[in-house]
C-alpha cells in the first residue's frame, strides 16, 4: 500500500526530467502524459512550472496540450499562472484566427483574479475581431469573465459589446452573444438591463435562428420563450417563425420550440390559429417518445404539464402512452400519470383494459400505481365507474396483497364519489379485512365501515376487532377508528353503547396524541350534551370529491409553462427551490414584467386580489385561536372538525401520504390543557382563548403603529392544505410581518422557510422564519418575522408588491401581497421647520400631488396624534382663515423624505392634502396610507 | 451550462473526467452511486439527480455511465443529446465506445472534448469539423507524423465552422461519387392476449452513405409523401421545400449521418408481417406453454432472424421443452429467460414450440404471465410502404451511383400472454 505514492513521486519525478528535456518530441510526449493523468483525476500540479516552460513553441498541438493543462491547474498556482500572461497577449495579436481564439479562450478559463485585467484589452480586440471565429469565442469569454469578475465586466462595457453583436451578421456569433447574455443574466446580481427583450432584438434573433447550429438554436429559442409579445400579431409572427424547428432532429430543440409555442398560444385569441397549432405540436409531441428513454422520461415530464394546461393537443393520441414491457420504470410510471390525464368516456375502455394489465405486471410500485389509476378513472369518468369498480373487485379477487390494499384505498374515494351506488360491494371487502396491513388501506375500510356501518350488519364486531389492537396502530388509522365508532354509534345507538365508551376513554386517557385526545373529547363532550347536533356533525353530507386529482395548483403550473425543456419542468418545482444563486426567486414572472406588463402577471395579481377579498369581506373568518368570541374555538374547531371528517377532495391526497406524526411540544400540551378545562365548562375556554388572543395582542402594543387586521394570503386551497393570513406592522421601528400559520392538510407540516423576491424597499426577512414545527393538522401557529430594508432593490408594480415564497414540507407556495407604506414610515422622520422650508422649496412643483380624503370627522388634534402614532410628523401647524394648515414631514425606510401639507376646515370631514417628495412614485402610496391611517 | 464530465465503468470507477470549468471533486458521484444502488437496473436510474450544489445527468451506453455535471437551470435534453453527441463521436473516431478505447485514446478524447464545449457550450459538434481540428488516428499517420513531424491537430480553422453549410467540408475529393440511401424501418407493436394489435407504430430513419465530391445539391423526392405523420430532419435539409412542394433537398454532409427519422402513428393502418400466438397456463406445481409463430403480411418477402425471448416468472425453476423445434432454443436460469431462434419464416411455414415450467417447490402459480418479445428482419421491403420516386444530383457534373435499400425490423414487439 506504502508504495503507491511513492510511485507516484518517482512518476512525476521521471515527468519533470521529460519535459525539460530538449527534444521536442519527448516534450511533447511528456505533456501527453500529464494530461493522461489528469483524465484519470490524477494531481499532477507539482507539474506547474515546467509545463509552462513549454508554452512557447510554435507546436500547435503542443501548445493546446500546455493551455489543457493551464486551464486546469492555474488556479492552484495564480503566481505562475501569470507567467502566461504574455504569451496569451501575443498570441491573441497572431495572424491565424485559430491561434487567436484559442488563446482568448484559454485566457478565460483561467479562473485567476489578477489575469483578468490583462485579459480585458485583448477581449475587447477580438469582441471587434474581423474573423467571425474569434468572436464568436470572445463572446463565450465575456461570459467567463463575468463569472470570475462581474464588476469587471460591467465597469469595462462589455456587456453592451455583446448587445451590439446581437446584429452581428455571422449567426453563430448571435448565437453565442445570445448563450452568454443569458447566462450573466442568471447569475448577475444585479439582472435588470442585461439582456432586455424587445421586438428588434426578437426580429434580430429569429433571422439567426435558422442560420445557426442546433445549439445556437436552443439558446436564441430560450431567449425568446423570455419575450413577451406585445400584440396578437407579433406573436403570430413568432409562431410562424418558430414552428419549422419542431421538425428538428435534436429533440432539445424541439423541446425549446414548443416552449415558445406554448407561451405564445397564451397570447393568441384567434381559436384557429390555436387549432392548428395544436395540431402540429401533437405529432411531434409523441414522436419524442420514440427516442431513448431519457429523452422520453424529459419529454413525458414536459408533456405532464402540457395535458394539464390544454389537455386538447393530444387528445387523440392517448395510444403512445401505453406502457411498454421494457420501458424503464421511471418512463412506465410518467406515462401512466399522463394516460389518466388523457383519459374521456370515448376512450375510457381501452384505457382501462390497459390498466387491468398493468395491474398484473411485476414491478410492485407500477402495479399499485396501476390500481390507483383505475380509481381515478372510476372519479374522472362517470360512464366508466361500474367498469372500475368490477375490475377492481376482479383484481381484488385475485388476494395479491398489495393489489388489495390499494384497491381498498382507492374504493374508498369511489364510494366518495358516487355515494349509494356500489355499495353491494363492500361484502367482498370485508373478506379481505384480515390480509390489510397498511395503514391507509386500513383506515380506509375503517371508514368504509362507519360510513356504511347500518348496511353491515356486523359493523360493531368489525369496529371492535380493530380496536382490540388500537395501541398498535398509526394515528391515522386510530382517528379514523374514533370516527368510524361514533358514526356506528350515532347510527345504532341501541348495541354499541359500549363500544363507544371504551374507544373514548381509550383516546382521551390512553392517548399521547393531542389530535386523537381532541377529537376524542369533542365527540364526548358533543355526544353527551346534544346528540342530536352531534349527528348533524359526524354525520354531516360531504362535499363531493374533484373529478381531477393530483392537478398541479394553477399559479405553479403556469410558472412551470415558462419553463418547458429545462430542470424545473423536469422536478415539477420552481426553478428557485433547487437552483443555487444569489438571489433564488428571481426567474419567477419579473424578467416579462420589465419588459411589458403581461397578462400572466396581470392574472396572478388579480388572483391576489380575488384571493383579498372574500376574507376582507368577512373578517371573522375562522383562525381558531384569535377570535375572541366566547365559546368560539370549540365551535369553531368543531366546524374544521366536521371538515376534517369529510375530508374534502382536496386533501384527499394527503391521505396517502405518511401518517401524522405525533406532535409533542409543550405547546400542545398547553392548547389541550385548554381543551381540558372546555370540558368542564365553556365559559372558561372562552375566556382562556380571549387570554390567548390578548397575549398575541400584547405584542403588537408598545412603540408600534397601528396594523391592519391579518387577511389571507394563501388559502388552504392554494397551499395545499397550508392556510396563511398576515399582516404587517412597525414595531420598535422595525417592520414586522405578522403570520398565521394554519394547516388544514391532514397530516403535520414542518420545515418552513420564507424568502422574498426583490422589492422596491428592500425589504429581507431579518432573522429566520420561526413556525412552530411540526405543525400538526387543523392547528395553527402564529409567527412574526422582523424585516430589515437591506435586500436589493428591484422596483415593483406598484410598488408596495411583495413577492413571497414560503416553503414547507409538501412545497413552495407563492404569492403576492401588498405592503401597506405606513409600516414603512420610520421614527426619525420628523424634520426641523427651518429645514422642512428648505427641502419644500427645492423639490419641484411637478412633483407635488394633491388628494382629498373625505370623512374624516376627528378634530385636528386627534388627527395629528393618529399620524404622529404611524410616524408621520406634524412639523408646524398655522391657522389661516378657520383652516387649520398641517405641515407634515414622513420617511421611508429607504431613507424616502414626504413632505405634505394638511388643510382641515372645522366642520368639514373632507381633508385636503399636498404631497410632495424628490420621488413623486411614492406619493399616491403615501395618500393610502392616510387614509387608512385616518379611517383606522 | 455543463461543468464536467465523469465517465464511469460497469463497476462504478470513474476512469475519465473532463471539466470544463472549474474542477468538481469526483465524490460528487457518490450521488449518482447512491441512487444507482436504490434502482433494480442500471437502465432504471432516473436521469437527472440531484446533489447538494449541482445536478447529475446521466446516460447509460456501452455499459458505460456518462455523468454530466451541471449548476442551476439547464434544459436537461440539451444535456442528454449532448452526452449521445459525445458516444457517437467517440465511436466515430475509434470504432468503439468502450472503457478500453476511451482508456487508449484518452489524451485525445480529452482534446476532441476541450473543442466540444467552450465554458459548457457547444462548440465544435460537427463530426467533419471536429476531424479537421483533431485528425483521428490511424497507423498511416502516426507512422507519417513521426516522419515529417506534423501532428494530429490541424492548424487551420475548420471550413465548415462558420460557413452556412457547417455540416460539410470543402474540397471533398472522390475518384468513384456514389450515395447510398437505407430506409431502416422498426416496427413498435403490443398485441394482447387475444391477438388484437393494441398498439402499432413504425419508426423510420433514412441512413446515408455519402461519397460525392465538391458541393452537391441534392432533391429526393417519395412516390407518397404525405403518409408521414411526423418528420425530424438533419439540419442540412431546407425545411421550407419540404413544406411547400413536399420534396427532400440538401446540401449533404460527407460521410455516415441520418437524414432524416420519420413516424407513422397510432392511428394508421400497420401491417405486421409475423404472427405469435402463445398459450401459457399454470397449474398446481407447473405450468405449460405452447408458442405457435407464423408468417401474417409479409408482401411476398421472407421474415428473417425471427426470435422471440421470454423471462419466465420467478417462482419457475426450470424450463423443459416437449418437442424439438427447428431452430435454436436456450434457457438462461439466471436471468430466466428463454430465447427461441428460428430463422426464416416463409409462406406456410408454421413453427411451434412447447414445454413445461415446473414451480420451484411449495410456491404459488405466479400473479401474471410473461410477455413475449419478439425480434425479426424484412430483407426489401418498408413496411410502411415508403417509396423513393427519384433522386437529382445538381450543382455537380460528375454521375454518381445512387442506391435505395429498404429494411423493415421489429422493433419493441411485444405479445402480451
Amino acid at each position: 500500500m506504502k508504495e503507491k505514492p511513492f510511485h507516484h513521486r518517482g512518476e512525476i519525478f521521471e515527468l519533470k526530467a521529460e519535459l525539460n528535456s530538449d527534444k521536442k518530441d519527448k516534450k511533447k510526449e511528456a505533456v501527453k502524459k500529464v494530461i493522461a493523468s489528469m483524465t484519470v483525476g490524477k494531481d499532477v500540479s507539482s507539474l506547474f512550472p515546467d509545463v509552462i516552460n513549454c508554452m512557447q513553441t510554435e507546436n500547435l498541438e503542443l501548445k493546446k496540450l500546455v493551455y489543457l493543462y493551464l486551464m486546469n491547474y492555474a488556479k492552484t498556482q495564480p503566481d505562475m499562472a501569470i507567467l502566461a500572461v504574455n504569451t496569451f497577449v501575443k498570441d491573441c495579436e497572431d495572424p491565424n484566427p485559430l491561434i487567436r481564439a484559442l488563446a482568448v479562450r484559454t485566457m478565460g478559463c483561467i479562473r485567476v483574479d489578477k489575469i483578468t485585467e490583462y485579459l480585458c484589452e485583448p477581449l475587447r480586440k477580438c469582441l471587434k475581431d474581423e474573423d467571425p471565429y474569434v468572436r464568436k469565442t470572445a463572446a463565450v469569454c465575456v461570459a467567463k469573465l463575468h463569472d470570475i469578475n462581474s464588476q469587471l465586466v460591467e465597469d469595462q462595457g462589455f456587456l453592451e459589446s455583446l448587445r451590439e453583436i446581437l446584429s452581428d451578421s455571422n449567426p453563430m456569433v448571435v448565437a453565442n452573444a445570445v448563450a452568454s447574455l443569458s447566462e450573466i443574466h442568471k447569475t448577475s446580481p444585479n439582472p435588470t438591463g442585461v439582456f432586455d427583450m424587445n421586438s428588434g432584438t426578437v426580429n434580430k434573433l429569429l433571422t439567426a435562428l435558422n442560420e445557426c447550429t442546433e445549439w445556437g438554436q436552443i439558446f436564441i429559442l430560450d431567449a425568446i420563450a423570455e419575450y413577451q409579445p406585445v400584440s396578437d400579431r407579433e406573436a403570430q409572427s413568432i409562431v410562424e417563425r418558430v414552428t419549422p424547428r419542431l421538425s428538428h432532429a435534436n429533440a432539445a430543440v424541439v423541446l425549446s420550440a414548443v416552449k415558445v409555442l406554448m407561451q405564445m398560444m397564451e397570447i393568441i385569441k384567434n381559436d384557429q390559429i390555436i387549432d392548428q397549432l395544436s395540431r402540429k405540436l401533437a405529432p411531434t409531441l409523441v414522436t419524442l417518445l420514440s427516442s431513448e428513454p431519457e429523452i422520453q422520461y424529459v419529454s413525458l415530464r414536459n408533456i405532464n404539464l402540457i395535458v394539464q394546461k390544454r389537455p386538447e393537443i393530444l387528445r387523440n393520441e392517448i395510444k403512445a402512452f401505453f406502457v411498454k414491457y421494457n420501458d424503464p420504470i421511471y418512463v412506465k410510471l410518467e406515462k401512466l400519470d399522463i394516460m389518466i390525464r388523457l383519459s374521456t368516456s370515448s376512450n375510457i375502455a381501452q384505457v382501462l383494459a390497459e390498466l387491468k394489465e398493468y395491474a398484473t405486471e411485476v414491478d410492485v410500485d407500477f402495479v399499485r400505481k396501476s390500481v390507483r389509476a383505475i380509481g381515478r378513472c372510476a372519479i374522472k369518468v362517470e360512464q366508466a365507474a361500474e367498469k372500475c369498480v368490477s375490475t377492481l373487485i376482479d383484481l381484488i379477487q385475485t388476494k395479491v396483497n398489495y393489489v388489495v390494499q390499494e384497491a381498498v384505498v382507492v374504493i374508498r374515494d369511489i364510494f366518495r364519489k358516487y355515494p349509494n351506488k356500489y355499495e353491494s360491494i363492500i361484502s367482498t371487502l370485508c373478506e379481505n379485512l384480515d390480509s390489510l396491513d397498511e395503514p391507509d388501506a386500513k383506515a380506509s375500510m375503517i371508514w368504509i365501515v362507519g360510513e356504511y356501518a347500518e348496511r353491515i350488519d356486523n359493523a360493531d364486531e368489525l369496529l371492535q376487532s380493530f380496536l382490540d389492537g388500537f395501541h398498535d396502530e398509526t394515528t391515522q388509522v386510530q382517528l379514523q377508528l374514533l370516527t368510524a365508532i361514533v358514526k356506528l354509534f350515532l347510527k345504532r345507538p341501541a348495541d354499541t353503547q359500549d363500544l363507544v365508551q371504551s374507544v373514548l376513554s381509550l383516546v382521551t386517557q390512553e392517548s399521547d396524541n393531542p389530535d386523537l385526545r381532541d377529537r376524542g373529547y369533542i365527540y364526548w363532550r358533543l355526544l353527551s350534551t346534544d346528540p342530536a347536533a352531534a349527528k348533524e356533525v359526524v354525520l354531516a353530507e360531504k362535499p363531493l370529491i374533484a373529478e381531477e386529482t393530483d392537478l398541479l395548483e394553477p399559479t405553479l403550473l403556469d410558472e412551470l409553462m415558462c419553463h418547458i425543456s429545462t430542470l424545473a419542468s423536469v422536478y415539477h418545482k420552481p426553478p428557485s427551490s433547487f437552483v443555487e444563486g444569489n438571489s433564488p426567486i428571481r426567474k419567477l414572472p419579473i424578467p416579462r414584467e420589465s419588459t411589458t406588463s403581461s397578462d400572466n402577471t396581470d392574472a396572478a395579481e388579480n388572483q391576489v386580489q380575488t384571493q383579498q377579498q372574500p376574507a376582507a369581506a368577512a373578517p371573522a373568518q375562522p383562525t381558531v385561536i384569535s377570535t375572541p368570541q366566547e365559546s368560539a374555538v370549540a365551535m369553531d374547531l368543531l366546524g374544521d372538525l366536521a371538515s376534517f371528517d369529510s375530508t374534502p377532495s382536496t386533501t384527499a391526497n394527503d391521505m396517502y401520504a405518511p401518517n401524522v406524526q405525533p406532535a409533542g411540544s409543550s405547546v400542545i400540551d398547553l392548547l389541550s390543557g385548554t381543551l381540558d378545562s372546555l370540558q368542564m365548562g365553556g365559559n372558561t375556554a372562552g375566556n382562556q382563548s380571549g387570554g390567548l388572543s390578548s397575549l398575541s395582542d400584547m405584542f403588537s402594543t408598545g412603540t408600534s403603529t397601528f396594523s391592519e387586521p391579518k387577511v389571507v394570503w394563501l388559502s388552504a386551497a392554494q397551499g395545499k392544505g397550508l392556510e396563511i393570513s398576515g399582516t404587517f406592522s412597525l414595531r420598535q421601528n422595525v417592520v414586522h410581518m405578522d403570520m398565521t400559520f394554519t394547516n388544514n392538510a391532514m397530516q403535520a407540516m414542518g420545515g418552513f422557510a420564507i424568502q422574498f423576491n426583490k422589492n422596491s424597499f428592500g425589504l429581507v426577512p431579518a432573522a429566520q422564519l420561526e413556525v412552530r414545527s411540526p405543525l400538526p393538522p387543523r392547528q395553527s401557529a402564529d409567527s412574526s418575522l422582523q424585516l430589515k430594508p437591506l435586500g436589493a432593490i428591484l422596483k415593483m408594480d406598484p410598488l408596495n408588491k411583495l413577492q413571497i415564497a414560503i416553503k414547507n414540507s409538501i412545497d413552495v407556495f407563492y404569492f403576492d401581497v401588498l405592503i401597506p407604506y405606513h409600516v414603512l414610515f420610520v421614527e426619525d422622520g420628523k424634520l426641523e421647520s427651518r429645514e422642512f422650508l428648505t427641502q419644500w422649496k427645492e423639490i419641484p412643483n411637478n412633483s407635488e400631488r394633491s388628494f382629498d380624503i373625505n370623512n374624516v370627522p376627528a378634530s385636528s388634534d386627534a388627527i395629528e396624534n393618529k399620524l404622529k402614532m404611524s410616524n408621520v410628523f406634524t412639523v408646524a401647524k398655522r391657522n389661516v382663515d378657520g383652516q387649520n394648515m398641517h405641515y407634515m414631514s414622513l420617511k421611508f425606510t429607504n431613507n424616502i423624505l414626504v413632505l405634505a401639507e394638511l388643510k382641515i376646515q372645522s366642520g368639514n370631514p373632507t381633508l385636503k392634502l399636498a404631497l410632495k417628495s424628490s420621488i413623486a412614485e411614492v406619493l399616491p402610496g403615501v395618500y393610502q396610507a392616510f387614509e387608512l391611517i385616518l379611517h383606522s | 451550462m455543463i461543468h464536467s464530465l465523469f465517465i464511469l465503468n460497469k463497476n462504478c470507477e470513474v476512469f475519465f473526467e473532463k471539466h470544463w470549468k472549474s474542477v468538481v471533486s469526483r465524490s460528487v458521484c457518490d450521488h449518482f452511486l447512491e441512487a444507482l444502488n436504490q434502482a433494480s437496473s442500471p437502465d432504471d436510474v432516473p436521469t437527472a439527480i440531484g446533489a447538494p450544489r449541482h445536478i447529475l445527468i446521466n446516460i447509460y451506453r456501452n455499459k458505460l455511465f456518462f455523468i454530466a455535471v451541471v449548476q442551476g437551470e439547464v434544459p436537461p435534453l440539451f444535456v442528454i443529446e449532448f452526452l449521445h453527441r459525445v458516444v457517437d463521436t467517440i465511436t466515430d473516431y475509434f470504432s468503439s465506445c468502450t472503457e478500453l478505447t476511451i482508456k487508449d485514446n484518452s489524451v485525445v478524447v480529452f482534446e476532441i472534448l476541450e473543442e466540444m464545449l467552450d465554458n459548457g457550450y457547444p462548440l465544435a459538434t460537427e463530426l467533419n469539423v471536429l476531424k479537421e481540428l483533431i485528425k483521428p488516428p490511424s497507423i498511416v499517420r502516426n507512422v507519417m507524423n513521426t516522419v515529417t513531424g506534423s501532428t494530429n491537430v490541424g492548424g487551420q480553422l475548420p471550413t465548415g465552422q462558420l460557413s452556412n453549410v457547417p455540416w460539410r467540408k470543402v474540397g471533398v475529393k472522390y475518384t468513384n461519387n456514389e450515395v447510398y440511401f437505407d430506409f431502416v424501418e422498426e416496427l413498435d407493436v403490443i398485441i394482447d392476449k387475444t391477438g388484437t394489435t393494441v398498439f402499432a407504430e413504425v419508426n423510420g430513419a433514412i441512413k446515408c452513405q455519402c461519397k460525392l465530391s465538391g458541393m452537391p445539391d441534392l432533391v429526393m423526392t417519395f412516390t407518397n409523401p404525405r403518409m408521414f405523420d411526423d418528420l425530424s430532419f438533419h439540419p442540412c435539409i431546407r425545411y421550407r421545400r419540404w413544406e411547400n412542394e413536399r420534396v427532400v433537398s440538401f446540401v449533404p454532409p460527407d460521410g455516415n449521418f441520418q437524414l432524416l427519422s420519420y413516424r407513422l402513428g397510432t392511428n394508421s393502418v400497420v401491417a405486421i408481417p409475423v404472427y405469435v400466438k402463445p398459450t401459457i397456463s399454470f397449474q398446481g406445481s407447473s405450468g405449460r406453454f405452447e408458442i405457435t409463430v407464423g408468417p401474417k403480411q409479409t408482401m411476398g418477402k421472407v421474415v428473417e432472424n425471427v426470435a422471440i425471448s421470454m423471462t419466465v416468472p420467478k417462482v419457475v425453476s426450470n424450463v423443459v421443452l416437449s418437442n424439438n423445434p427447428e431452430g435454436n432454443f436456450t434457457y438462461d436460469p439466471v436471468s430466466k429467460t428463454m430465447r427461441w431462434e428460428i430463422g426464416k419464416v416463409m409462406h406456410q411455414k408454421i413453427s411451434t414450440i412447447r414445454g413445461s415450467m415446473p414451480l420451484q417447490s411449495g410456491a404459488s402459480a405466479p400473479d401474471s404471465n410473461p410477455t413475449i418479445l419478439v425480434e425479426f428482419k424484412v430483407n426489401q421491403l418498408a413496411i410502411s410502404n415508403i417509396k423513393v420516386n427519384r433522386l437529382d444530383i445538381y450543382g455537380e457534373k460528375y454521375k454518381a451511383f445512387k442506391g435505395v435499400k429498404y429494411i423493415t425490423k421489429a422493433g419493441k414487439f411485444q405479445v402480451r400472454t
